[in-house]
């Protein structure tokens, strides 16, 4: 187990140096940010020639990587260009993303595992119809469209809560966000969980199980859903990561100051420090996240280990 | 030199992006308008950009920036929200007995809200500072005009002097400025943010000021979050007569303006002064005479590449024209914009006013849409270079991409070739800039202009006299120079709006650049706040607004 999860550390290392390589390859591909910054005037070109050797754009993209990668390891990421430290923009962003990634995957389990269960149990009849044209319209609605639909009944037909939300973004504020972030990986968790538990409640396992006489409550809890989680679960893992950075769409209906916020503005301002530092921490969620979902495995399912 | 309109910087922040574009979708109902609470302590919430850059007033080039600088700074001179008109705020008075040399005396009276009297002083060393080269101040090129420039701000290298050799401190209330050449109307731009006076807080500690600016405006900044929101409140002892009638302001950052509409229908914000496109159509039934659409100093226009032979040799002007001629404004401007763009015929802005310089019907029958007579005239020019014209433009933010295909679709019909006319869409606005600096155009490109004060003089020499800061096109014309370089000189302001006209009149001739519209500044506001205005620059008047 331990010599498993030192193999996959080490792993991490070339992905988190190609992708960051790569991302910083096309933000600096998008061209010179500093003459956006003087807007439609031509650019002071001793202004911008000082802007340029501030930011290191003065130098070959090589040398700017590794300027950056060695500032980074030493953990400096660089400034954004409204002179806010990078590392302070994330100390903002990353708790208020995690707060609604977190709503929104607690919504996926209960609601979407809840609905995939009681789907799963009652294949065919009429429950079961339902639930998945339901998901079959919810996956089909772009999440702007759902986004926008919910904000304006509950914000503004119903007033039940703010359309938008306050800059400390408290959980209660979250709870819409989260259901719109959550919507569509619900449907997709929901399907999956259906499709295991009709799979598995036909396995041998559980005749037995039934067989001996176990209550029904723990025939479903402890052999049935346990068993059937696994797919649900590497689903949800790399949903994490995907939910921490596809945000943006979601964090821009509700006016949330988070990741995606900071994502959207920098690669509108072409700011590579922001962009890439951002991306990188995704790039480390990712890979922890896929890293943690394996090791899950293998507590769902005791006859996988890790040598 | 600020940009105009969403492409330029100042409007890129405040303009919302077509992703937000699905807020179409929600038609708002009737009966579904603001109402709300009260926020009960007299205070205005109201929707903010992000600024791109950090607060000095000699660094902000974009509204939303500029926004914050107009309240909590007041310099020499102010601008009339309505008429536009540069009045003196600070200033008791200003001299020059040759239109070079001015000799400026500051009211005795006002303090900075740390308590810091504002003395000539306060002014020379902002414009130093604003001007060295070291300080990196994207606003510098606004002190080029005052002697010595050139050796604070070289174009390359370092600077040889800390200092403007053109700025000298009389007396603690008086001082002189030097400058290059005569420029009559220079007192005229003071009222621009650059020139604002700084404390000694700004330069002893730098980092704090940032955090939290000090100014000697209406209001004092109470907490500001960088990227979220900032708080204002009211300064008691403001010197001032234009006091805040109310408690304070609230500015809140939003990414999407669909939303901050949102929250304006849903009684959570009082002022939203960037209606999205996708709510115009519903924004009259939505907010009835809560909804502002004034025009602002901003015209968009396509520009020439007049450094391409092939559009500036003899004849060329004809097709020029001609293609002026074949733009449907009227229909463009409504069915696109909904009247928030006017038609444009002249090449400056109807918030001059008349006596400063804006003369409807200046560019005559070219700016007029005529298919017939276009045709003729390009025929007779020698055709379409290649047969064809593209239009060229960032269409990241904005609805450029949708004037840009109603230009050409109209440039087609009235040729009559469905390939005349073709548009060239650019990813970022950062690309497309760096392709108009390089001079990279081969044909049509967009070019928009907020003003930065509202003087003819403005909307005319950056752009077209040659080699002006913003002369994309690389227009030359001795002519045109001569008259502007007479009209600078002229102490007589409505001699010199005159001679800026005739300039005026080659650029109808040799036409440059098509006038396309004026743009107009949009807000809306809730039921909780009245008396909102908007000035020249589309920004609120904060301060006189009153919370009911």
């Amino acid at each position: 187990m331990g010599r498993y999860v030192i193999r996959r550390l080490l792993q991490m290392i070339p992905v988190f140096i190609g992708s960051t390589f790569l991302i910083f390859f096309m933000v600096y591909a998008l061209g010179d940010p500093v003459a956006a910054l003087f807007g439609d005037k031509a650019p002071d070109p001793a202004t911008a020639a000082r802007i340029r050797k501030d930011l290191y754009l003065d130098a070959p993209l090589w040398k700017q990587y590794l300027h950056y990668m060695g500032q980074i390891l030493t953990g400096n990421f660089g400034t954004a260009f409204n002179g806010q430290d990078v590392l302070e923009l994330m100390a903002d962003a990353f708790p208020v993303t995690l707060r609604l990634t977190i709503v929104a995957i607690l919504f996926e389990i209960v609601i979407g595992i809840g609905l995939g269960l009681l789907s799963g149990l009652r294949r065919g009849r009429s429950v079961d119809t339902s639930v998945l044209l339901l998901t079959l319209v919810v996956v089909s609605i772009p999440t702007f469209v759902t986004g926008y639909v919910l904000q304006y009944l509950f914000g503004v037909k119903w007033a039940v809560v703010s359309p938008s939300v306050s800059p400390a973004a408290p959980v209660d504020e979250l709870l819409l966000p989260g259901v719109v972030l959550a919507l569509t990986s619900l449907a997709y968790v929901t399907r999956l969980t259906r499709t295991s538990i009709a799979e598995n409640s036909r396995a041998d396992y559980l005749r037995t199980a039934v067989a001996k006489g176990l209550p029904r409550h723990r025939v479903v809890t402890r052999h049935l859903l346990r068993n059937s989680l696994i797919p649900v679960v590497t689903f949800i893992g790399t949903d994490i990561g995907a939910l921490m950075g596809g945000a943006i769409v979601t964090e821009r209906i509700f006016n949330i100051h988070g990741v995606g916020y900071q994502l959207y503005q920098g690669i509108l301002r072409q700011n590579s420090p922001t962009v890439v530092g951002f991306v990188t921490v995704l790039v480390i969620v990712f890979l922890v996240a896929n890293l943690l979902v394996d090791l899950l495995y293998a507590v769902l399912d005791p006859r996988i280990r890790y040598a | 030199m600020r940009g105009g309109t969403r492409a330029r910087t100042r409007s890129r922040v405040r303009s919302g992006l077509a992703v937000g574009a699905a807020g179409a979708a929600l038609v708002c109902a009737a009966g579904c308008g603001g109402g709300g609470s009260a926020t009960g302590d007299g205070t205005v919430r109201s929707s903010w950009g992000d600024p791109q850059s950090p607060l000095e007033p000699a660094n902000t080039n974009e509204v939303q920036g500029g926004k914050v600088l107009t309240m909590i700074f007041r310099g020499l001179k102010q601008y009339d929200p309505k008429t536009g008109e540069a009045k003196n705020m600070l200033a008791e008075k200003i001299e020059s007995p040759d239109q070079q040399n001015f000799t400026i005396t500051v009211k005795d009276g006002w303090t900075f809200s740390n308590g810091e009297k504002v003395t000539a002083k306060s002014f020379v060393d902002a414009w130093n500072y604003a001007a060295l080269t070291d300080n990196r101040q994207k606003n510098a090129p606004f002190f080029q005009d005052i002697d010595g420039y050139g050796k604070v701000h070289p174009a390359s290298g370092s600077a040889t002097a800390k200092t403007l050799s053109g700025l000298a401190v009389k007396d603690e209330h008086t001082f002189t400025v030097k400058l290059r050449t005569k420029f009559s109307t220079w007192p005229d731009t003071l009222g621009y943010a650059a020139f604002a006076p700084l404390p000694r807080a700004f330069f002893d500690d730098h980092a704090a000021w940032l955090k939290r600016p000090v100014g000697n405006g209406p209001y004092l900044v109470d907490s500001y979050t960088r990227g979220s929101q900032m708080r204002l409140s009211k300064w008691n002892d403001y010197p001032g007569e234009d006091k805040a009638r109310n408690s304070g302001v609230e500015l809140r950052v939003y990414t999407d303006n669909n939303t901050a509409y949102t929250d304006l229908q849903a009684g959570n914000l009082d002022l939203v002064d960037d209606i999205p496109s996708a709510q115009l159509k519903n924004v009259r039934t939505d907010l009835g005479d809560r909804y502002i659409n004034q025009p602002a100093g901003i015209i968009q226009t396509v520009v020439f590449p007049m450094y391409d032979p092939t559009w500036s040799k003899a004849g060329m002007e004809k097709v020029r024209r001609g293609l002026s001629m074949a733009v449907n404004r009227d229909q463009i401007t409504e069915q696109i914009y909904r009247r928030t763009r006017t038609p444009a015929t002249d090449w400056t802005s109807p918030v001059l006013g008349e006596k400063g310089g804006y003369k409807a019907g200046l560019c005559g029958a070219v700016c007029t849409y005529d298919p017939g007579e276009a045709r003729r005239l390009i025929q007779e020019g020698g055709g379409l270079p290649g047969g064809k014209v593209t239009i060229t433009s960032n269409v990241d933010t904005g609805s450029h991409r949708l004037w840009m295909d109603a230009v050409c679709n109209s440039i087609n019909n009235a040729l009559g070739d469905d390939k005349a006319c073709t548009v060239n869409p650019v990813g970022t606005f950062a690309d497309f800039r760096n392709q108009v600096t390089d001079q990279r155009m081969t044909s049509m490109f967009r070019s928009g202009w907020q003003m930065d004060y509202p003087l003819v003089q403005n909307f005319l020499q950056p752009l077209y006299y040659t080699g002006a800061s913003s002369n994309f096109g690389k227009f030359s014309d001795p002519q045109f120079d001569k008259l502007v370089d007479e009209a600078n000189a002229e102490s007589d302001t409505a001699k010199a709006v005159a001679t800026f006209q005739e300039a005026e009149k080659i650029l109808a001739e040799q036409m440059p650049a098509i006038p396309l519209w004026y743009q107009n500044g949009s807000a809306g506001y809730s039921e909780n706040i009245a008396d909102v205005e908007l000035n020249p620059f589309s920004v609120p008047v904060y301060e006189r607004i009153t919370v009911k």
